[in-house]
């Protein structure tokens, strides 16, 4: 694509940077809501994120992997935000415990809101580290320039984080009203398995 | 494991390890249906709004000559 095109404003390579761009914003606003917790605070983020990543696009290279561009600025976005504001991993907690699902779904298994605080309890740098490998589908070399850190150090914290996340929903270092932990560990099994025979 | 070991200990070991596997992939499937699930949402239109606003803005500036 516009091989051998001068790296100028042309109006195409915008085009086709939009059109990327746009793809993203599902992907943006999934890794915004894990960061934030509150969802319309996760989509102003990822606004902003947006909005930074076009304003940069003649600094990006096309054919480079966008995902993990635009990742990495709204992830310096959120801490660059989070520096200036105050207690916010208490809110965080608060909001992702309150928050994080908004689920219609009363089908909606109920293991995945204790997975979601069960990742709330996590320090901000491994929960980062499992969800960019876990769930957002890069690889550790990606992560790690998402992060700005070596890759040994994102496959430590994401196995730390596999296992802190594990022990948390095993062995019920929660509690809410009561309820034995082991609990969610079973329906989270379950809903696994019944997804995997779905698939 | 090259180390000598009674089997029904060995087994015991394999088995509780093929269920720690077992849970940290029910994890996993978890996390990425979490994740999903805010990536299958619509986009708000306010996105696509604001990057309209901008893109505009941006073909007014080259409307005007400008060297780059």
């Amino acid at each position: 694509m516009g091989t051998a095109q001068p790296r100028s404003v042309a109006t195409s390579d915008d085009e086709a940077f939009k059109k990327e761009l746009v793809q993203l914003i599902p992907h943006l606003r999934a890794f915004a809501r894990t960061l934030c917790g509150d969802a319309a605070a996760a989509d102003d983020l990822a606004q902003d994120a947006m909005l930074k990543a076009w304003d940069a696009r003649n600094s990006f290279q096309m054919g480079t992997n966008m995902k993990a561009w635009t990742f990495m600025i709204l992830r310096n976005q959120f801490y660059s935000e989070k520096r200036r504001s105050w207690r916010q991993s208490q809110l965080d907690q608060e909001a992702a415990e309150r928050t994080l699902v908004a689920v219609d779904d009363p089908e909606a298994p109920v293991a995945l809101d204790e997975l979601r605080q069960g990742l709330a309890m996590l320090p901000p740098e491994q929960r980062e580290a499992l969800i960019l490998v876990g769930a957002g589908g890069f690889a550790y070399e990606e992560a790690a320039e998402i992060c700005g850190c070596a890759v040994g150090t994102v496959k430590s914290r994401v196995s730390r984080a596999r296992r802190a996340l594990h022990a948390i929903l095993n062995e019920g270092a929660y509690d809410r009203d009561g309820a034995a932990a082991s609990e969610a560990m079973k329906s989270i099994l379950a809903d696994a398995e019944r997804l995997s025979t779905v698939r | 494991m090259i180390e000598q070991r009674p089997t029904e200990d060995r087994g015991r070991q394999s088995a509780a390890l093929d269920e720690a596997r077992l849970r940290q992939q029910a994890i996993g499937v978890r996390l990425r249906q979490m994740f999903d699930e805010v990536v299958n949402e619509p986009v708000p239109d306010e996105f696509l709004d604001i990057l309209r606003r901008a893109d505009e803005q941006a073909s007014e500036t080259k409307q005007t000559p400008e060297k780059s």
